[in-house]
């Protein structure tokens, strides 16, 4: 990170509380318009039109800015969090394979620094570290060339996780990787695709959505035209939002016009940052690594096509081939409803754990952990 | 003096002899006894009348990089316990100064570090009094570790602690939260945010007695919002006083580089380390407030002062007292306290 200039947009018109307010103004006529047009069956408190935001970002900003308290106030609508965090889907199963491989001698392991606290089902990197494991916080994948090349009488391996705006680092690193040959660099890929669990959230009877509030970031990767499908099959709307305050109001605002005249589309309230078609150079360099393939999500299970692994041609980076690991079963903390945190079906406050036993220095669940975490927010952030 | 620091620095012969030549010199040139084990100080020479009280205090600086934007090390150190006694209402006299140096230290930045702690020392007219030197072997210590311990003298009466904060009260802060932080962690990841950000480090002890003198008694807290940020500070009042307090997001003096560099790392500013920074809690009546706030926008180091907030009500038995904070879009969040470690070795 030597000498990098880093340029601050002025991002100050979308706080602007003037703004905000003419918005929230407006979303709130509209929830009314849309309980006129559906006659009580949906925008009042007893049937609330119910928004998904998807990502960990957005949970997070929302709270930040105080839209929380704002949204919770306003009749006829609730804001769910959704399965946007990627260290809170990466299952135990694939903690467990990565905790194995970071118990051996020869093996110094890299991992984001948010999962470090992660309780798997037996124990957590922190932990590990503590018996005396070689265990390496990283920011950018990058460094794990570094660290390779560092450690050439060691094995070097990371726990691979993220969405589409990480994994383009990732396989960038690995292909760079591979070009140098360097051999003692694996991965055990747990990277996963968002449109994929959108399905998958649909097709669940226990969640009972009304729209999506969809990532900014991640759609600068893989542009509109994959959230299609959700829009169209589900009759679901859709907006792209970016992460300021005025942004979300405005996709919220968005969302809730759609539903008030009975349209079910993708939109876009981003567009300072979206190209349409996303970048494709991204997603190419993504293509060129790893393949879809089935993964399972905690709180939604095994969804088809859902993750990344890496393709043949880069095989050998695999880590649980290379240290043959093998698949465990997905073991839990029972009382932990993570899972149903994730997909909105409880709010983090309804854990009988929260806040009594579980906070974000004693974490039970991976939800507490993250800093983009759902009951790690509530905690951090709520009133409860 | 040789060029490097080397352990028979610290081995008590002829070169420590030197060292500590050395040390006395660039801390103002006074003579070497006056930096003996320890200082006798006269109570009536320092001026504690009737009523006078002793604070004493003390902190260790362990900060990378040792030099940053707005400061280094050795300013940082002495202005660390000069704002500790500050905060207490007390008017600092003494200074201690125990440094640990790994061998291999170039003397010269030694040097630097000790011109500056005496340069702060001196414009606040405290005396650095006594010292202590250790040299360590290479991997020890990261070059240079300096605790200093301060004593100053409270002329009683106004009774200011953590303790005294009632509802009604007005929540001020000198200038722009997090400064310290980011100009730290701009000068060791070597990141630039469209320009520089300099670090706030600065004594406070002639800010905070302008403040005493244009509000009277009506100052009832005094907290330096170092380590842990604001948020601790507030949630530790709040806690120890048993109110809730709120705070005004839009009322908040921050630069705007600083608010981008937060956007961009992830930071909250509220958990942001400042060096320069005194967050008053006074009494609404007489005019108090508004005294006291001329009275920083008065003095360079409260240019951007402003009211940030207030103290809500008493909490009922049982409950948790809450830092909240009403922000620019009219919501509201609690403001928590930071949990793990936001920037290792920051001060
Ligand atoms: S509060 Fe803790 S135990 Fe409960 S769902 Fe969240 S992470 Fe799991």
């Amino acid at each position: 990170m030597i000498g990098r200039e880093i340029v601050v947009l002025n991002e100050e018109r979308f706080r602007d509380p003037r703004l905000a307010k003419a918005l929230i103004d407006r979303i709130q006529k509209l929830i009314e318009t849309v309980a006129q047009r559906k006659e009580g069956l949906l925008g009042t408190d007893e049937n609330p039109i119910n928004l998904m935001e998807v990502c960990g970002t957005h949970t997070v900003n929302i709270f930040r800015s105080g839209l929380r308290s704002i949204f919770d106030e306003m009749p006829g609508l609730r804001l769910l969090s959704g399965p946007g965090c990627p260290v809170c889907v990466t299952t135990n199963m694939d903690i467990d394979a990565a905790l194995a491989i970071a118990a051996r001698d020869d093996v110094v392991f890299a991992t984001f620094g948010d999962m470090v606290k992660v309780p798997g089902s037996k124990k957590s990197f922190a932990v590990l570290k503590a018996e005396g494991a070689s265990i390496r916080l990283i920011y950018s994948p990058t460094e794990l060339i570094e660290i390779a090349e560092s450690a050439p009488d060691k094995q070097v391996s990371f726990l691979s996780i993220g969405f589409e705006t990480t994994t383009p680092g990732i396989a960038y690193a690995i292909k760079k990787a591979k070009a140098l040959g360097i051999r003692n660099l694996s991965i055990v890929a747990s990277n996963k695709l968002v449109p994929p669990a959108l399905n998958a959230l649909c097709a669940n009877p226990d969640v009972n959505l009304n729209g999506f509030v969809l990532p900014g970031h991640v759609t600068t990767i893989i542009g509109l035209a994959p959230y299609e499908p959700v829009a169209r099959d589900f009759a679901m709307p859709c907006v792209v939002t970016g992460f300021e305050p005025v942004d979300i109001l405005r996709g919220v605002e968005m969302l809730v016009a759609q539903l008030s005249e009975g349209r079910a589309e993708v939109e876009c309230a981003y567009r300072r940052a979206v190209p349409v078609n996303g970048n494709p150079d991204a997603r190419k360099i993504m293509s060129q690594v790893f393949e879809p393939t089935d993964m399972r999500w905690r709180g939604l299970g095994v969804i088809p096509q859902s993750g990344l692994k890496l393709n043949a041609q880069y095989e050998d980076f695999d880590a649980r081939n290379r240290f043959n690991v093998e698949a465990s079963e997905e073991i839990e903390n029972p009382k932990c409803r993570c899972g149903d945190v994730l997909i909105g079906k409880c709010l983090p406050t309804e854990c009988e754990l929260f806040g009594r036993g579980c906070d974000p220095e004693h974490p039970l669940g991976a939800c507490m952990v993250s800093s983009e975490g759902t009951c790690a927010a509530y905690y951090r952030f709520g009133f409860t | 003096m040789e060029k490097m620091i080397r352990l028979a620095h610290g081995a008590g012969g002829v070169l420590s002899h030197e060292l500590h030549k050395y040390i006395v010199e660039r801390l103002g040139g006074q003579d070497a006894s006056a930096l003996a084990d320890g200082a006798v100080l006269d109570l009536d020479e320092m001026g504690a009348g009737q009523g006078g009280r002793l604070v004493f205090t003390t902190d260790s600086f362990v900060i990378v990089p040792r030099k940053f934007p707005g400061g280094d090390i050795g300013k940082l150190a002495v202005c660390g316990t000069i704002n500790d006694l500050a905060v207490m209402g007390a008017r600092p006299v003494a200074i201690s100064m125990a440094l640990v140096i790994e061998e291999g230290l170039e003397t010269e930045k030694l040097g630097e570090y000790l011109e500056s702690a005496a340069m702060v020392a001196a414009e606040c007219d405290v005396r650095i009094v006594t010292g202590d030197t250790k040299v360590v072997e290479r991997g020890s210590a990261d070059r240079l570790f300096i605790n200093t311990s301060g004593i100053g003298i409270t002329e009683g009466g106004n009774e200011i602690g953590p303790q005294m904060a009632r509802p009604g009260q007005k929540i001020l802060i000198n200038g722009n939260l997090g400064d310290h932080s980011i100009a730290v962690v701009s000068a060791r990841e070597g990141l630039s945010f469209a320009g520089q950000i300099e670090s706030d480090c600065a004594p406070l002890f002639g800010l905070i007695g302008n403040v005493l003198e244009a509000a009277g008694g009506k100052v009832k807290v005094m907290r330096d919002p170092t380590r842990g940020g604001l948020a601790s500070v507030l949630n530790e009042i709040a806690g120890s006083s048993r109110v809730n307090i709120r705070i005004d997001e839009a009322e908040i003096p921050v630069n705007d580089k600083v608010m981008g560099a937060c956007g961009l790392l992830g930071y909250d500013v509220f958990h942001l380390a400042n060096e320069g920074k005194c967050v008053f809690f006074i009494e609404d009546d007489d005019g108090a407030v508004e005294n006291a706030l001329q009275a920083m926008h008065a003095h360079p180091l409260g240019r951007d002062a402003a009211v940030i907030g207030e103290v809500e009500g008493i909490v009922d038995e049982g409950a948790t007292p809450r830092v909240i904070l009403k922000t620019i879009i009219g919501g509201r969040r609690i403001i928590d306290v930071l949990t793990g470690d936001l920037l290792p070795r920051i001060c």
